[in-house]
């Protein structure tokens, strides 16, 4: 008798703690969101004091900024995904540290928005004709945001900074291809290589910072149209226009970047005007945006492929992965992925590459159910097969890709098998270990050279983790390298594409759309072909 | 023993209830094996997250698939690797309840001691352990939440054990000459049946709800086959647009958790 009314209770306690599991959970959700929004209000109540306080300074001292109307419009509120990795320029590796440190920092050179590597802390560039010496001329009356003029010191000290004279690692792996940085004049500086590399160019966007700064990993200075204010951890990086700046003066005063690292409540936070900026943010966040905001839509600057092993049967086989192009039809994924936004690419190049993009190579393969049969059929899978697409499953957008080609595959008596994996496991037996049949997902470009798409498939290349390959390839990949003359590079390495297309070493599909948010009060957001947000483009609406 | 009639069964409500919504569940499930409305997994590009309506009654997701179908096939799958953990978690568990209740001594101490530190950690952190090692895949998830589920059953039949082992009826059989393991399996375990079974019903709940939190995990089930839990991982961003995509598959999760403990509540007062 005790034994059965003990467990009666045990039984409807058991009820209870389901019930009061349902009730913590939804009453969690509920307070979290409580909790946000008194957090915002918070926030933009702290807010607008430092609008008002920064505002009496404006209107006497500063012209530019009270001809600008509306008053809070000199500040600017942008939502950062993640805390900023460090404040040494040359040791943060985040690439959400570096979109927040382009408005901060500036190298010899600097991208556009148009993938152009334009003078910067140089004011003049000269690359010798067998591309071992790069000369630089300092531009005149340049300064730091500390005041100081920027010297060829600073310049020689940041670059060696980063190749690690005193014995380290390099900081950047190509950096181990300069031999010396000489001081020519006190204007001039020489950069020379140990071996010849007509990309260099594209590395010399590394920050230049002040030789005298002795803590540069806690007081950031640079030459950029932003200066540094203050960070606190988790919460916001702050910095304010640069008055002294060489270019073109930013329109926004203060810009505060404040750390969402909720993901869910972006919508709520843009919503409550906590923020006013956000990138890379989902088709189904953009959707739920009243009309206070502007949507600004452009590429995520990657080449997102059903990537295929091409060593593992039946994809060495050229007709099966040729077979596969047929079959898949890419507007089809764009339309139930994204709501068929994004950009279709039929090589290992992205759209905002505009002098390497070849938007004829989307017609390689046309979608043709028949024709990817006959191929099959001709490499003696008139049947099909089964095969497992491997996906890493933090990648929303790639899981849901891989399910749209699952099942257009299976028009062509395909079926593939969705193996859903950790990022990390991922990168070790998909990327490294090369274990693998096929995978969705995208490759950026670090830099702004064809290079970086290209010479990954490259035979012997150590990143070549579909295993292709090509003699036609190499050699065009080689003549691309050798030659100083941009236009027969141009051709090269359009050839190359060519050569990717044509021999499918891969299912190609999309560049993936990235969506902008900024509040209507501003407009001028720029997108860029690299990881960055040029903030200093960004001015009132008026 | 007491005689199954409908009118006892009609006249204890928890039973009642419980054998009225897992009927319900059961019906759907075992109508999915012949027949669902739509394949769970065609997708179509016009009817994106539609609403509830006579054409699609749980509306549809974000890739346009039939969401009642995906239900119908996601409970069954749900159901299973419950079935799968329990199986595992409560045949091990009781064997080693059982063995180690009845002779005690070292092995008690050691496999007790084993059981402790298993239970130290959290059912779901040790299956997301055992899948990081094992990989992704049904397999894996039963064979880890049914390691995780063997300490509780070990625990409980270890007690029942202890209890029975000293009672005259054993003590009866024991001068008879009745081997140990006969006296286990034959003489002991059947007079703990009652406790053991609502046991199990309750540990069924605890694997719906772990495999739904696996699943929402991303760790479960692998797309573009659906269970309960990754349906409601996947439906979690349509909140706002599409509430009905959120709120089906997780109502019958709420009702399966219900029906077992109400079928569990009621077993045990059967007995």
């Amino acid at each position: 008798m005790i034994k059965r009314r003990i467990m009666r209770k045990k039984g409807t306690s058991l009820l209870m703690v389901v019930l009061t599991t349902l009730t913590v959970a939804l009453s969690g959700c509920s307070s979290d969101k409580a909790g946000d929004s008194a957090n915002s209000s918070q926030e933009t109540g702290a807010g607008t004091d430092t609008v008002t306080s920064t505002q009496t300074a404006d209107t006497t001292a500063d012209t530019q900024a009270a001809t600008t109307e509306a008053d809070d419009l000199s500040k600017l509120i942008v939502g950062i995904p993640q805390d900023i990795d460090g404040l040494d320029p040359h040791n943060a590796t985040g690439a959400g540290t570096r979109e927040v440190f382009y408005n901060i920092f500036e190298g010899l050179v600097k991208a556009d928005e148009n993938g152009n590597l334009n003078p910067a802390v140089a004011s003049d560039y000269t690359i010798s004709d067998d591309a071992t010496v790069y000369s630089f001329t300092l531009r005149d009356g340049i300064k730091f945001h500390d005041g100081s003029a920027v010297t060829v010191d600073d310049i020689k000290y940041s670059i060696e900074r980063n190749m690690g004279v005193d014995g380290s690692e390099p900081l950047i792996r190509a950096y181990s291809k300069i031999d010396s940085v000489n001081i020519v004049d006190d204007s001039h500086v020489d950069i020379v290589l140990k071996e010849a590399d007509s990309d260099f160019l594209t590395q010399l966007t590394v920050a230049i910072i002040p030789a005298a700064n002795e803590h540069p990993d806690t007081t950031p200075i640079g030459t950029g149209p932003y200066m540094y204010v203050s960070n606190s951890p988790q919460e916001n990086f702050i910095v304010t226009r640069f008055d002294d700046y060489w270019g073109e003066k930013a329109y926004i005063k203060d810009v505060v970047f404040k750390i969402e690292s909720n993901m869910d409540a972006i919508v709520m936070d843009l919503e409550g005007g906590s923020i006013d900026m956000m990138a890379r943010v989902t088709s189904t966040q953009a959707n739920q945006l009243s009309d206070k905001f502007e949507v600004y839509e452009g590429t995520m600057n990657l080449v997102q492929a059903l990537y295929l092993n091409n060593d593992v049967k039946p994809f060495d086989d050229v007709k099966v992965r040729q077979a596969l192009c047929y079959a898949v039809n890419p507007q089809e994924i764009m339309d139930f992925v994204s709501d068929g936004a994004g950009t279709e690419v039929g090589s290992a190049m992205f759209p905002a590459f505009t002098k390497y993009y070849m938007p004829e190579l989307n017609d390689t393969y046309n979608t043709d159910v028949d024709k990817a049969k006959e191929l099959l059929a001709e490499a003696g899978y008139p049947d099909g097969f089964e095969f497992t697409i491997t996906v890493p499953s933090n990648y929303g957008q790639h899981v849901d890709t891989a399910q749209v080609i699952a099942e257009e595959l299976k028009a062509i008596g395909v079926t593939a098998n969705i193996q859903e994996i950790e990022w990390n496991s991922w990168v070790s037996d998909v990327y490294s270990d090369r274990k693998y049949e096929a995978t969705v997902v995208g490759i950026d470009a670090s830099t702004l050279s064809a290079s970086a798409l290209l010479s990954r498939y490259v035979s012997d290349a150590g990143k070549n983790f579909v295993n292709f390959k090509s003699d036609a390839y190499d050699a065009a990949y080689a003549n691309a390298q050798a030659t100083q003359n941009d236009d027969e590079k141009t051709a090269f390495y359009k050839e190359c594409e060519t050569i990717l297309s044509q021999e499918a070493a891969s299912v190609y599909i999309q560049d993936l759309p990235e969506f902008v948010v900024l509040n209507k009060k501003f407009t001028g957001y720029k997108f860029f072909p690299l990881y960055v947000q040029d903030i200093a483009a960004i001015k009132p609406a008026s | 023993m007491k005689k199954i009639s409908f009118k006892k069964i009609i006249k204890d409500p928890y039973l009642a209830i419980g054998i009225l919504i897992m009927g319900l569940v059961l019906l759907m499930i075992i109508v999915g094996f012949f027949w669902t409305p739509y394949d769970p997994t065609k997708m179509s590009a016009s009817e994106k997250l539609q609403g509830i309506s006579l054409r699609h009654i749980m509306g549809t997701d974000n890739m346009g698939r039939d969401v009642f179908s995906r239900v119908m096939y996601g409970s069954r799958v749900t159901l299973l690797i419950a079935m799968g953990t329990i199986i595992i978690g409560a045949g091990l568990g009781t064997i080693i309840g059982a063995v180690t209740g009845y002779y005690g001594g070292v092995i008690d101490e050691v496999a007790m001691r084993i059981i402790d530190a298993l239970f130290a950690f959290p059912s779901i952190l040790l299956a997301l352990v055992i899948v990081s090692v094992f990989g992704v895949g049904w397999m894996q998830l039963v064979v880890s939440l049914g390691i995780a589920f063997v300490p509780s059953f070990a625990r409980i039949v270890r007690g029942e054990v202890l209890r029975c082992k000293d009672m005259d009826y054993i003590q009866n059989a024991r001068l008879q000459g009745v081997g140990s393991l006969r006296m286990i399996f034959v003489h002991i375990l059947p007079n703990i049946k009652g406790v053991l079974a609502s046991s199990i019903l309750i540990g069924f709940n605890n694997a719906v709800l772990a495999e739904a939190g696996l699943s929402y995990l991303g760790v479960g089930s692998q797309p573009p086959y659906a269970s309960l839990g990754r349906m409601l991982s996947d439906a979690q961003q349509y909140m706002f647009t599409r509430p009905s995509y959120v709120m089906c598959p997780g109502i019958v999760i709420v009702l399966m958790v219900l029906g077992f403990a109400f079928l569990g509540e009621g077993i045990k007062r059967w007995e």
